[in-house]
C-alpha cells in the first residue's frame, strides 16, 4: 500500500432523519434506502473527498455522518 | 430565567417586518445584545430568543430541546396560536410537536413518502401543474394577482398530488386548505380537514390511488398504523407545508424584481436557479419562530438555559448572522448557503424540504422563462404583508 490516506465515511441510519443532505452533497458516496434513511455506498474514499464529507457531516441535521481515516 | 421577575424593561416579541424581504430589524438589535438573550413574550412571559447561527445549530440538535407544547413554560410566539390550542384542533400535535420515541416512530411512518427519488418522480407532475397554471395566467393577464392566480393554486395542488387526493375532491379539498390561512376560519377549516381526510382514508382502503396517503393506508389495513394517526399526518403535512412554500415563492418573485441585477443574471444562465432557490430560502426565511422548551441545564457560550426554560428561535435572524455569512442583507444569487436554517435543524428539520427546493425551483424557473417582462403592477410599498407564524404577501400584483 502507498502512504495515501483513505477515508471511511459513515452513516448512522437509527439517528437520520432523512433531511437527504449526505445525498445532495456527496451522491457517490451516500444514498437514502427505500425506507428514506442514509446508506453508505463507497467503503472507503480518497483523501479528494475530505471537504465533501466535512460538507455533508456539518449539514446533516442529526449528527448522523462522520468519516474515520487510515493511511 | 428561573427566578420569575419583572420582565417589562425587555424586548418584547413578536416583532414584525418592515420591509417584506428582511427580516423584522429587531433581530438584529437582539443579537447585538447577544446570539442567545432575553425578551418577553406578548403574554408578558419571558424566554430566550437565539438569533445566532451557531447557536441555533448547537441548541437546535441538543436532545434536551422538546417540542412539547404542553409544558406550562413552552413559548408562544404569536397570540393568533392560542387559537390552535383549542380542543377542537388535536390534529396538529403529530410530529412537529413530538417527541422521540414518539417522533421518530412518526418521522419514520412518513419518511419513505419524502425520498430524493420519490421527489424526483413528482417533480415532471409540478412541472406539469406550474405549466397548466401559467397558460391560466397567461390567458387571463396582462395584469393578476400572482398569489391568487399562481402561487396558492399550484402549491395546493402539487399536496393533492403528493397526498393522493382524487380529481374529483381536489376542489374541495384545495379550497378547504385556502380556508386555513383566514384567521375567522381557521379553526373550522381545520375540523372540515379532519373531518374529509378521515373519510377519505376509509375510502382508500377499498379503492387504493397512487399518493403518500395511499401508501400509508396500507399499514393502517396491517394494523401497524392508527387511522386518526394518519389523519393527523396529512394534517401536519397541509400545516407545514402549503403556507410556507406558497408564499416562499410569491416573496421570492417580488424579491427578485426588487433586485433586477440579481434577476439578470439568472436569465442570463438558469443553470444558477438551484442555487438561487438556496439563497433566496436563506435570505427570506419567513418563519416567526420555532418553540421549544428546555428540559435539562444546557450551557451555551457563557450562557446556562436552565431545565424548563422556553426558547424562541428566530431563524430568519440567524440566517443574517454576519459571524456565518459575509454580507447577510445581501442577496447574492451566485453563493453558495446550503447551511441556512429556513429549514431548522437538528432532528424536526422539515421533512418537505426537497419538495419545496423543487417547487421553487420548478415555480421561479418557468415563470420568468414564460413572462421575462413581468414587472410589479403596484409599488412595492402598496403591497399588503401579512405579518404572522409564517410571513407573506396577502396580494402580489403584477403585470407584463
Amino acid at each position: 500500500m502507498s502512504g495515501a490516506r483513505r477515508l471511511v465515511p459513515s452513516g448512522d441510519a437509527t439517528r437520520c432523519v432523512g433531511a437527504g443532505q449526505c445525498v445532495l452533497t456527496a451522491p457517490e458516496v451516500f444514498d437514502q434506502d427505500d425506507d428514506g434513511t442514509v446508506v453508505v455506498l463507497a467503503e472507503e474514499v480518497d483523501e479528494s473527498y475530505r471537504a465533501l464529507l466535512a460538507e455533508a457531516a456539518y449539514l446533516c441535521p442529526a449528527s448522523a455522518i462522520s468519516f474515520a481515516e487510515h493511511g | 430565567m428561573n427566578e420569575d421577575n419583572d420582565t417589562s424593561a425587555l424586548p418584547e416579541l413578536p416583532m414584525t417586518r418592515e420591509c417584506p424581504y428582511h427580516p423584522p430589524a429587531g433581530y438584529e438589535q437582539l443579537r447585538a445584545i447577544g446570539p442567545v438573550t432575553r425578551v418577553r413574550q406578548f403574554d408578558g412571559r419571558p424566554v430566550w430568543a437565539v438569533t445566532g447561527h451557531l447557536e441555533t445549530r448547537e441548541l437546535l440538535s441538543s436532545p434536551h430541546m422538546s417540542v412539547n407544547r404542553f409544558h406550562p413554560n413552552f413559548p408562544m410566539p404569536i397570540p393568533a396560536l392560542t387559537q390552535l390550542q383549542s380542543p377542537r384542533t388535536p390534529a396538529i400535535g403529530a410530529l412537529i410537536r413530538t417527541d422521540p420515541p414518539e417522533h421518530t416512530r412518526q418521522r419514520r411512518d412518513i419518511l419513505p413518502s419524502f425520498t430524493l427519488k420519490k421527489i424526483a418522480v413528482l417533480k415532471p407532475r409540478i412541472e406539469q401543474i406550474v405549466e397548466d397554471r401559467l397558460d391560466a395566467i397567461l390567458a387571463k393577464g396582462p395584469t393578476v394577482d400572482l398569489v391568487e392566480e399562481y402561487t396558492k393554486p399550484a402549491v395546493a395542488m402539487v399536496l393533492s398530488q403528493l397526498l393522493g387526493v382524487p380529481f374529483a375532491d381536489r376542489e374541495y379539498f384545495e379550497d378547504l386548505t385556502y380556508r386555513r390561512f383566514d384567521p375567522a376560519q381557521v379553526v373550522d377549516a381545520l375540523s372540515d380537514l379532519t373531518d374529509y381526510l378521515a373519510q377519505l382514508l376509509r375510502a382508500k382502503e377499498t379503492e387504493p390511488g397512487d399518493g403518500l396517503l395511499d401508501d400509508l393506508v396500507g399499514k393502517v389495513l396491517a394494523g401497524e398504523l392508527d387511522r386518526d394517526e394518519l389523519v393527523k399526518y396529512a394534517l401536519v403535512l397541509v400545516i407545514a407545508g402549503q403556507e410556507t412554500t406558497a408564499n416562499t415563492i410569491a416573496l421570492s418573485v417580488l424579491t427578485l424584481l426588487e433586485h433586477p441585477d440579481q434577476l439578470a443574471l439568472l436569465l442570463d444562465d438558469p443553470s444558477l436557479w438551484p442555487n438561487a432557490v438556496e439563497e433566496l430560502l436563506r435570505f427570506l426565511a419567513i418563519t416567526g419562530g420555532l418553540s421549544r422548551v428546555a428540559t435539562a441545564d444546557i450551557t451555551i457560550g457563557d450562557l446556562t438555559i436552565r431545565d424548563g426554560d422556553g426558547l424562541i428561535f428566530l431563524n430568519p435572524g440567524a440566517n443574517r448572522d454576519e459571524a456565518q455569512f459575509d454580507r447577510p442583507n445581501e442577496l447574492d444569487v451566485r453563493r453558495t448557503v446550503r447551511n441556512h436554517l429556513t429549514f431548522g435543524f437538528g432532528i424536526h428539520q422539515c421533512i418537505g424540504q426537497n419538495l419545496a427546493r423543487v417547487e421553487l425551483e420548478v415555480a421561479l424557473r418557468r415563470l420568468f422563462a414564460r413572462i421575462p417582462a413581468l414587472a410589479l403592477a403596484a409599488p412595492m410599498e402598496q403591497i399588503p404583508m401579512r405579518q404572522g407564524l409564517v410571513f407573506g404577501l396577502a396580494e402580489l400584483p403584477v403585470t407584463w
